[in-house]
């Protein structure tokens, strides 16, 4: 037996595999710290250009042609008013489709098709949803650039994520589980409000909020709704026009080349925007793990 | 003398004619184009242990999943023939499943508890039917927690998750679970085939407590645990119902050459 595994042969390559292994590992820690480095640089480069700037005046001001008055406080509005808008629509629609696909719809060719095509959708470019968005919100339902059309719009952008992610945690929870409460009597929807929702929950609220810091931080589609970075009024209800924090940036990063301050303080805005997503990020990762059971 | 007697003999009559709970005449059930149940004519009576014996994927789980309906999980289930439960037919369109299973209590192979307190493990079937009242929860949840002989474990620490508990418990906290919902029966899909021998034995003797109250449909691989606890055996192969007796019967004189040879172990 013992004739093909001869210590000669093994030895003859060890060297050479062993070799290997290090080399790439060598080139995985290259990879890696590429982004790193990259990361480190922007994170850099921002912050020292940007921390200067950010002071109470600069949050809480208005906007202004000159760059020592010019605030953002119209572009956090309009974020928020935005989420105010994303939020209630993505989860309730989002949420909603999930249930419907995963737990009601009969599994058949139709279904099948449905949900290809939403998982397809979470691939199409943003600014393909701004043109819908433009064309149904803004035109022909003849709202404009206000802040229900531009949520409406980011609403559609990031629902594809939502119902993808809640049917993935719908499904995750175990099917013993719903039995047992299908086998007390309960109604499906029973079953489903008190066993696999709560159950569900901390998978549907990852995929949400990774949803929402996408809608955030999106400036395409609202580029084609036509939503304008100079806007003095402040937003103050679902049909006002409205600014929000990546238009900003937008804008003064195109005109930093006639005021060199506006890269500054485009530099700022990037910070307040990456706290604000921090902030979210983080609420998500607490509310996951409060919620987190054992099956 | 003669009054005596006289009542001795109509109890005995009693004995021997039984209320039927369950009558299925001609049940036939596919999974997609496999025939899993054919022609199966099956009884069940009231206050007894019914036990269903057979080898693996011979119909007997199917069968009992049939009694609640809860077979139709399974999207391509589609059924022919009669299932009548109290005199009416379940397998009609029309009839609410809902009803059926607050009627129909079930336990499952594996325990499986809710990520809830023992106590709103309990309180969950009452309150899927509409009880609010937390004097009758806790009235039903003592009850409950007696009935399953499980009580004396847990009554210091109700409010603690379910999960904490072995898995003897946990199975005798789902026994109660469906007991807190007062069924008139219990279906019992292999109870105990995931504990261990002490804990066995325990739900073995509240099965034999049980059956005082209710009817109990028990389906089981181990043909000791049948000879133990039922009044009457049926013996399945191949999706159909070979013979059907009391369980003394059954393993004593087996009618037929396919029951001898699976309760004398040569196959299954």
């Amino acid at each position: 037996m013992a004739t093909h595994m001869t210590s000669e042969r093994i030895q003859k390559r060890m060297k050479r595999r062993v070799a290997l292994n290090k080399g790439l590992s060598g080139v995985f820690l290259l990879a890696t710290t590429f982004g790193v480095f990259v990361l480190g640089v922007l994170f850099y480069q921002i912050i020292t250009e940007g921390i200067p700037y950010i002071n109470l005046d600069f949050l809480t001001g208005k906007l202004s042609t000159n760059a020592e008055r010019a605030g953002i406080m119209g572009a956090i509005l309009g974020t928020l008013w935005l989420m105010a808008v994303v939020i209630p629509v993505t989860i309730i629609l989002g949420v909603g489709t999930a249930i419907y696909n995963e737990l009601y719809a009969k599994q058949g060719k139709l279904q099948t098709i449905i949900q290809t095509n939403i998982a397809n959708l979470s691939g199409v470019p943003s600014i393909v949803y701004g043109i819908l968005g433009m064309t149904i919100f803004a035109n022909l339902l003849n709202l404009g650039s206000v802040v229900l059309a531009g949520g409406l719009t980011m609403s559609l952008l990031v629902l594809p994520i939502v119902i993808v992610s809640s049917q993935e945690a719908l499904r995750a929870v175990p099917s013993y589980l719903s039995e047992a409460s299908i086998g007390l009597g309960a109604t499906k929807w029973q079953t489903i409000k008190n066993i696999i929702l709560p159950a569900a929950l901390p998978g549907i609220l990852t995929g949400s909020i990774l949803a929402l810091s996408r809608a955030i931080g999106e400036t395409a589609p609202l580029v084609v709704l036509g939503i304008p970075a100079l806007l003095l009024p402040f937003p103050g209800g679902l049909f006002d026009r409205f600014t929000v924090l990546p238009m900003q940036i937008y804008y003064w990063t195109l005109d930093a080349s006639l005021v060199e301050e506006y890269q500054f303080l485009a530099s700022a805005t990037i910070i307040v925007l990456l706290v604000m997503l921090f902030i979210l990020n983080g609420t998500a990762i607490v509310i996951r793990n409060k919620f987190q059971r054992r099956y | 003398m003669k009054f005596v007697t006289d009542i001795k003999n109509t109890r005995q009559e009693e004995k021997k004619q039984p209320t039927k709970v369950y009558d299925t005449k001609d049940l036939n059930l596919w999974y997609g184009n496999t025939h899993a149940l054919k022609n199966v004519n099956f009884p069940i009576y009231e206050k007894e242990v019914t036990a269903i014996i057979g080898p693996s994927g011979c119909g007997k789980s199917t069968f009992l999943k049939t009694l609640n309906r809860m077979v139709e999980l399974v999207p391509s289930v589609h059924t022919s023939g009669t299932i009548e439960y109290r005199g009416e037919n379940i397998l009609d369109p029309n009839f609410m499943v809902e009803d059926l299973r607050t009627k129909v209590g079930m336990v499952f192979q594996k325990p499986n508890p809710f990520p809830k307190s023992i106590y709103d493990n309990i309180a969950y079937g009452p309150r899927i039917h509409g009880i609010k009242d937390r004097k009758i929860l806790d009235d039903i949840v003592e009850s409950s927690l007696r009935g399953a002989a499980i009580w004396n474990e847990v009554k210091d620490r109700l409010k603690e998750n379910a999960y904490g508990m072995s898995g003897g418990q946990q199975q005798r906290l789902c026994i109660a679970r469906a007991l807190a919902i007062e069924p008139d029966v219990i279906l019992m899909d292999e109870p105990t085939s995931a504990l261990d021998p002490k804990s066995t034995l325990k739900v073995e003797e509240l099965i034999q407590e049980l059956k005082k109250d209710f009817s109990i449909v028990i389906v089981t691989h181990n043909m000791q645990q049948a000879a133990r606890i039922s009044d009457r055996t049926a013996f399945m192969l191949n999706g159909e119902l070979i013979e059907y007796d009391y369980t003394d019967d059954i393993f004593q004189h087996p009618k037929d050459e396919r029951t001898e040879d699976y309760i004398t172990g040569r196959f299954g």
